[in-house]
């Protein structure tokens, strides 16, 4: 077992590795002289030509393309992104000063989703054919078909307009959060109510479920004991990709809050053309998605004996 | 007997003698069969052929120019001339919901297609030679899962820039990495099978074999897939319209349409609510569409 997390860690590594190098690779077929975006507006002729010399001169944009490689992937693995080509200021600081906000809100929203998940998503398979479970089963469906953002929008303006009882967008207490966590959550909630339903489907169809009804365990007992503790145990794998969908999720509810967060910051370098910004902030998300999945598939190894790992 | 007993009785009379027909029909008819029977799914389908049909004869449905600006009819509540009201440039809503229809089917449709024939000959070729051609692709398609969702559209779309054939690159490459990794695992299930050793042994080549045995075979999941993809890749064209990364205006698109609402939110709520629940609605029946599918095709599909 203990081999099989270690192996898992290493094959965590090139996986981040080749995040970096595709995203670097990404940013030198984009078109344009990203050089070019150093020149202020107003030098003309000569002058401009003379600060771009001096521009690619600093940062290197003259060197061999592999040598420029092998220079962006040590600055970066020592969490040096470069500094966004519009605000002059260290990427890897803009990012740590937004990282705080994208947590809370995702764990907020993912703590959301799982509640309602898995209690959603119990209940569903528990009512199995009555009017709850399609009840319940249509609430998932349109969770999951709704654009996150379109749905912020008539939360924004029912909550923050209509009847104006929540703050429409914006950083600041707890009730800034009420209305981006119902987003995500909801949003993400659908997908595990799904899941939830038919792997607890699956179990209560099975023999020893049938068997404990029929020694005479109590419906309730059946359900919590041994229904509910293997019903959920693929749910653990999941969760990971729960997360992932949820932090993909933030790039969008945040933009509409506008709340400072990394997927705001990522909108932000996109449309500016931000590419160090594009490029760090890219590689924040993709590398929690590798270390959240990493965990979850550690986490699997202690949750459920019956997997072997060779 | 009262009505409800018997009503039970013939129900299940009924249910006993389409059992009996069906153990006589088998394979794609079967599924056929199960699919029809689904409510669900007719609502559904219902829905996306209205949805398509309004698409192929935009112009013919459309009751304006949906590109002609009026000035002075801006952002108008629905009229009898413009049933669901005016834009923020005095363009008539209807016709322009109309005719962004086109856009947002064609988009994700062609997209998703060209991304699971992508997909599909990945996930074959990486199963069925193993070893390191194997690896490699795995390790590429674990690098692309790396960015989830509608992030990694946009880390593309920041690189080629916006537009409606960058999109549908997009959308193609967006659903290669889950296609892939679908068809594969199937794969290595099936080339244990005594039938492609059977094939092997009278000689029939690797092509021959990957798309003559293997492919029809795991034909169900990627049908299922390629359905729900269509759904996602709809949401992800409406976001990237609504982030500005998508069709750009003043073409009409269901996301552009929301990005340009949003600024009159408090004005000219409407402008929001009509293309939103359209992109909802589309998603939902696509969705109820791949969910009866899967229904329907289930015993072809190994877990």
């Amino acid at each position: 077992m203990q081999k099989y997390i270690v192996r898992r860690l290493l094959l965590a590594i090139p996986t981040i590795l080749g995040a970096i190098t595709l995203l670097w690779f990404a940013m030198q077929a984009a078109p344009g002289d990203p050089a070019l975006m150093f020149v202020p507006p107003d030098f003309q002729g000569e002058e401009a030509e003379a600060y771009l010399a001096k521009v690619n001169e600093k940062y290197g944009f003259n060197d061999p393309l592999p040598l420029q490689y092998l220079r962006y992937m040590r600055n970066t693995l020592q969490f040096d992104f470069g500094t966004s080509l519009r605000t002059m200021r260290p990427v890897s600081e803009d990012l740590a000063r937004r990282i705080p906000n994208t947590v809370r809100l995702g764990v907020a929203a993912f703590l959301l989703a799982t509640a309602m998940g898995i209690s959603l998503g119990v209940l569903a398979a528990i009512r199995r054919g009555t009017w709850v479970d399609s009840a319940l089963m249509v609430f998932a469906l349109v969770g999951v078909s709704m654009p996150n953002f379109w749905f912020a929008y008539v939360l924004i303006l029912l909550f923050g307009l209509y009847i104006p009882i929540l703050p429409p967008s914006g950083l600041g207490g707890p009730k800034h959060m009420i209305l981006p966590t119902i987003v995500l959550g909801y949003t993400s909630a659908g997908y595990l109510t799904r899941y939830v339903r038919s792997s607890m489907l699956e179990v209560i169809s099975q023999d020893f479920v049938r068997t404990a009804r029929s020694k005479g365990v109590s419906e309730r007992n059946v359900l919590i004991k041994h229904a509910l503790r293997n019903g959920l145990l693929p749910v653990v794998n999941v969760l990971g990709i729960n997360m992932a969908f949820i932090l993909a999720g933030s790039v969008i509810v945040e933009t509409v809050f506008a709340w400072p967060g990394v997927g705001l910051y990522l909108i932000d370098g996109v449309v500016g053309r931000d590419f160090p910004v594009i490029q760090g902030a890219g590689l924040l998300i993709g590398t929690s998605v590798v270390l959240v999945n990493l965990l979850t598939d550690v986490m699997l190894v202690y949750v459920d004996p019956r997997i072997r790992y060779e | 007997m009262t009505y409800a007993g018997r009503d039970q009785v013939y129900k299940q009379e009924i249910a006993q003698l389409e059992a009996d027909e069906l153990l006589h029909i088998s394979g794609a008819r079967r599924a056929w069969y199960e699919f029809r029977r689904n409510r669900f799914a007719l609502v559904g389908s219902v829905f996306i052929i209205f949805i398509a049909l309004m698409g192929i004869l935009a112009p013919i449905v459309s009751t304006h120019d949906p590109y002609k600006q009026s000035l002075r009819k801006r952002m108008k509540p629905p009229t009898a001339e413009h049933f669901m009201g005016t834009d923020e440039l005095g363009r008539d809503v209807y016709s322009r919901l109309v005719h962004g229809a086109r856009v947002s089917l064609f988009v994700g449709i062609v997209g998703t297609t060209a991304g699971v024939i992508c997909g599909t000959i990945i996930g074959l070729i990486s199963g069925f030679f193993g070893g390191w051609v194997d690896t490699l692709v795995m390790r590429v398609i674990d690098i692309m899962y790396a960015f989830p969702g509608i992030v990694l559209a946009i880390l593309i779309v920041s690189v080629l820039g916006p537009s409606l054939q960058n999109l549908i690159l997009v959308l193609a490459i967006w659903a290669v990495p889950s296609l892939s990794r679908i068809v594969r695992g199937n794969v290595l299930s099936l080339v244990e099978q005594d039938y492609v050793l059977a094939a092997r042994a009278l000689g029939a080549g690797r092509v021959r074999i990957m798309f003559l045995h293997l492919l029809p075979n795991t034909l169900a999941p990627i049908i299922v897939y390629a359905t729900l993809g269509v759904a996602g890749a709809i949401l992800t064209t409406a976001g990237l319209g609504f982030l500005g990364l998508g069709v750009q205006p003043p073409q009409a698109e269901w996301g552009n349409m929301l990005s340009n609402g949003r600024q009159y939110l408090r004005k000219a709520p409407l402008l929001m609510v009509f293309p939103g629940a359209l992109i909802s609605m589309t998603v939902i029946s696509i969705n109820l569409i791949g969910d009866a599918l899967r229904d329907a095709l289930d015993p072809y599909i190994q877990s």
